[in-house]
């Protein structure tokens, strides 16, 4: 397919003669014809003529299953999905990695150092499928420490929504808060001269914001409300006093605290490095909130290899890897096209805009249509990439046909259904097939 | 699932080892280096130490080919075995290595008209189908007699089929142990737990910590598979396992429900799961196992639970088995802890004087003691002194699982038919990781599992 695009275009072949020159014997053509004809037919005509033959057999091989195997194709549900995958596959991947290939070869026709770019842009294909899934399952990977995607998505994220201080921090064993609007709030009101602890556990030590100090019980002053919020929890003892402060425990410095009375906030404060706080005469009679601000849990970034992502993910690994590929055919192509015209475009008044839309592109269709078609090809048989790249738990839904084949026939011991696949995707193959053969008729009759 | 360390590196290898590749490949070529030197010492000492339980025949001149998925250290460590077979008896023996499933592998030995003299099957199910397909042939005497004398009465059961003898357990796997990083278990104050009210009293105390209790392999069904197993074992007991095993109940039973309830009380906890519910599901069984001990004393996740088979991922980390990584069985469910196992089963595939010979060899505790000494191996042989593993964690679990007797039941899922235990994305494994990700989803779960287990049971497949 890749010769026969990339000549297409320009290469003119000389007419061939339909009489033979040396006067050769049809007997001694097809001797000679005959090992690549048994070739030929052992290893392609041969598997095709099993593989009907087998489509319609039963799971044994061994009984008429009549047409059983393909009404599974279209009742079972994994296979469903699986067509339903390939089709967003068919239209979207070659779209793309054609568009892509179209614009990077336009773009490098102009700059100096277009063949390095090229170089680069291409370079992605001397990967095997096999390592390119592998990296792009790194690239992916949901930890941001680890995924380049996430990393690069959870940055952006993080630049403009701060993430909270105490992610996880909750209530210990029969503590005086409860849960109230994702924060906390105590059970009982409180009041001027008092002392309040609220204790929470569960943040990590290295999670503690930087001021943190070590706790210390507030002291009480009349005419306010002062109190501790603490880490309940000594390294090595658990909890140690319930509810008290022991001597190692670190205070939740900036912990914002909130006087609510009758749902309305009358006062609210920070906590000090040390965890004490100190509340106004208002907020007497008021329960004490820590709000949910305190424990937003940080972003986590996206899913990228989740049910609903997953196969849009794999189709840009696809991208990144054939866009080269396309680019490379479409440069060729471009390099033929008449310089004149695109020059007489220009004179005539036409933008670049213009020339690219009306000139160009036009000009390169037959290229672009022969690229596409290709890329059709190879992603109706698409399977290493979304083996490799889906995980077990989302495999299902980025499920393909060669997947599903494979499954089925060696996995799940299936062989019919998996034979009836393969014909049906013989079949999904075949238009497009002819349509690339016709096309590269015309181009030799030209 | 499947049953045995091997497998599920073989599984995994292509998959997601390969996405650590790059650091994992420098640690395992130099694995692989230490290793080559380490058999090389056993094989000229062990002679001397290991002579005498079993009396071979001479079979000089006979070849044997050996036919198991196994690879790496595994391989290499089965080869000193062999090694000391010919040595003992002067046959060539020669390793052939299989892909999985083995048993389509040995399909196409077999009708290529070459099928190894010895295959390694890891299930109870696919001696059953060698058996069936008639490739199969029955020990004889010497090698019975081996047998029995070496092996408790459920280890010879599950390797028969209509009453004869076929299989020899060769090499087994427990499956009832949770892993956990002492260091967070130490600064959290908190202790082994016996019973599972015990486990989530210690979750609740690690959570407390500020460290998150559990990584689940979520990514990956077979772990979610054994999770189950283990809860439904303990919790319903033995026969009732058995019977859901066969499908003789059905997943809709009440005792489904409540093991399924059960669990929710770990899996149902946001908190409790490294990276929630849906981090879990993206967290390959290696990495579920690496992330527990690596990070210092704020790892991921605490605990982790699986096979013995997880120590050849803690040896990919820092961490030494022992001391970082610790281990306890999992805790009783309801009255007595759970012991489910896996293991291979040696099979003879071409009857012979000589495969006769290695299958009793293979029967015998000096076969099963060279290779406990290389470590990463555990024998069902109760003949094998204790001395023979190399560590104490080693040693700790290869008593558990003897302790158990003929208590321990076989995975189920490795039991089941493969389209439902055994497939990626497909049955047990798939609505295991729908329940992960929906906890409440009991009755709806229960019902999916019913319908997925009464195709694949039907259809034998």
């Amino acid at each position: 397919m890749a010769s026969a695009a990339a000549e297409a275009p320009g290469a003119s072949v000389p007419p061939r003669n339909r009489k033979s020159v040396t006067g050769t014997r049809r007997t001694v053509a097809v001797l000679f014809l005959l090992p690549a004809l048994v070739l030929l037919g052992a290893l392609v005509v041969y598997p095709i003529g099993y593989s009907l033959v087998r489509s319609f057999g039963n799971q044994a091989g061994d009984g008429f299953a009549g047409f059983d195997n393909y009404k599974a194709l279209f009742t079972d549900d994994g296979i469903r999905t699986a067509l339903k995958n390939n089709v967003i596959w068919v239209i979207f991947a070659p779209t793309v990695a054609t568009a892509l290939g179209l614009i990077f070869a336009v773009l490098t026709e102009r700059v100096s150092w277009g063949t390095a770019f090229k170089l680069v842009v291409f370079m992605p294909m001397a990967i095997s499928m096999l390592a390119s899934g592998i990296i792009f399952r790194l690239v992916y990977d949901q930890d941001p420490h680890k995924g380049v995607a996430n990393a690069v998505w959870v940055g952006i994220h993080d630049t403009f929504v701060s993430s909270s201080a105490f992610p996880n921090a909750h209530p210990g064993r029969e503590s005086p808060l409860k849960a109230d609007k994702g924060g906390f709030i105590t059970s009982t009101t409180v009041h001027t001269g008092q002392t309040v602890v609220l204790p929470l556990v569960g943040v990590a030590p290295d999670q503690m914001p930087d001021g943190a100090k070590k706790a210390v019980a507030a002291k009480a002053e009349p005419g306010k409300i002062t109190g501790t919020t603490w880490q309940d929890f000594t390294r090595g003892k658990g909890v140690g006093k319930l509810g008290g402060v022991d001597p190692s425990e670190l205070g939740y410095g900036g912990m914002k605290i909130e006087a609510v009375k009758d749902g309305k906030v009358v006062a609210s404060t920070k906590a000090a490095g040390d965890g004490t706080f100190t509340l106004p005469a208002k907020a007497d009679g008021a329960q004490l909130r820590l709000p949910a601000g305190n424990f937003k849990a940080p972003y986590n970034g996206v899913e990228w290899l989740g049910p609903s992502l997953v196969t849009p993910a794999i189709i840009g690994s696809y991208v990144w890897m054939w866009a080269g590929f396309a680019m490379v055919l479409i440069a060729a192509g471009l390099a033929s096209v008449p310089r004149e015209l695109l020059e007489a475009a220009r004179v005539d008044g036409a933008n670049e805009w213009q020339v690219f839309r009306r000139v160009t592109v036009p000009l390169l269709a037959p290229v672009l249509a022969v690229v596409a078609v290709t890329l059709m090809i190879n992603v109706l048989k698409i399977f290493d990439l979304v083996f490799i790249i889906a995980p077990g738990s989302s495999q299902d839904d980025a499920n393909v046909l060669a997947l599903e084949l494979y499954r089925k026939g060696f996995s799940e011991d299936q062989p019919g259904v998996a034979s009836a696949i393969s014909v049906f995707l013989l079949l999904l193959v075949i238009p497009v097939m002819l349509f690339n053969v016709r096309r590269l008729r015309r181009e030799v009759r030209r | 699932m499947r049953s045995t360390s091997s497998t599920h590196r073989t599984r995994t290898t292509v998959r997601t080892a390969a996405v650590v590749a790059a650091g994992a490949l420098t640690l395992s070529l130099a694995a692989c280096g230490g290793g080559g030197d380490k058999s090389d010492d056993s094989k000229s000492s062990s002679p001397s130490e290991t002579a005498g339980t079993v009396t071979l025949p001479k079979l000089d001149g006979a070849s044997l080919e050996v036919a198991a998925v196994w690879t790496g250290d595994e391989q290499k460590n089965f080869k000193t075995v062999l090694a000391e077979f010919e040595k003992r008896t002067g046959a060539k023996v020669t390793f052939v290595p299989a892909q999985d499933p083995i048993i389509n592998f040995l399909g196409s030995k077999v009708a290529g008209g070459q099928p190894p003299d010895i295959a390694m099957l890891p299930q109870p199910g696919a001696i059953k189908q060698a058996v069936d397909k008639k490739w199969a042939k029955p020990l004889g005497a010497d090698a019975l007699a081996e047998l029995q004398k070496n092996y408790s009465q459920g280890w010879q059961d599950i390797g028969k089929v209509g009453g004869k003898q076929y299989g020899v357990y060769y090499k087994a796997a427990n499956k009832s142990l949770i892993w956990y990083n002492a260091k967070v278990f130490e600064n959290a104050g908190a202790k082994e737990p016996k019973t599972w009210q015990e486990l989530l009293k210690t979750a609740q105390t690690i959570y407390d910590s500020g460290v998150t209790p559990f990584n689940v392999a979520g990514a990956d069904g077979w772990p979610l598979t054994d999770w189950f197993e283990n809860v439904y074992l303990s919790q319903a007991g033995p026969e009732k396992y058995d019977a859901l095993a066969q499908h003789k109940i059905k997943w809709t039973d009440p005792s489904v429900k409540e093991a399924l309830t059960t669990l929710a009380q770990i899996w149902g906890k946001k908190a409790y799961i490294a990276g929630g519910q849906n981090g879990a599901l993206q967290t390959e069984f290696p990495a579920s196992v690496t992330q527990t001990f690596t990070g210092g004393d704020q790892p991921k996740g605490a605990m982790v639970y699986e096979g013995d088979f997880a120590q050849v991922n803690i040896q990919q980390t820092k961490a030494k088995v022992g001391t970082d990584a610790k281990v306890f069985p999992f805790p009783a469910v309801g009255s007595t802890s759970p012991v489910v196992s896996g293991g291979d089963a040696a099979v003879i595939l071409k009857d012979s004087k000589a495969a006769q010979a290695l299958a009793t060899f293979l029967a015998s505790p000096d076969a099963a003691t060279i290779q406990a000494k290389l470590g990463g191996y555990l024998s069902p042989n109760k003949n094998v002194p204790d001395s023979a593993y190399p560590n104490a964690v080693q040693r700790t679990i290869a008593k558990a699982l003897i302790a158990a007797g003929d208590d321990f039941r076989f995975d189920m899922s490795d039991q089941a038919p493969q389209s439902f235990g055994g497939t990626p994305g497909k049955g047990e494994w798939k609505d295991l990781q729908d329940f992960l990700k929906n906890p409440t989803n009991i009755a709806g779960t229960q019902a999916q599992l019913e319908k997925d287990a009464a195709a694949a049971y039907a259809s034998g497949s």
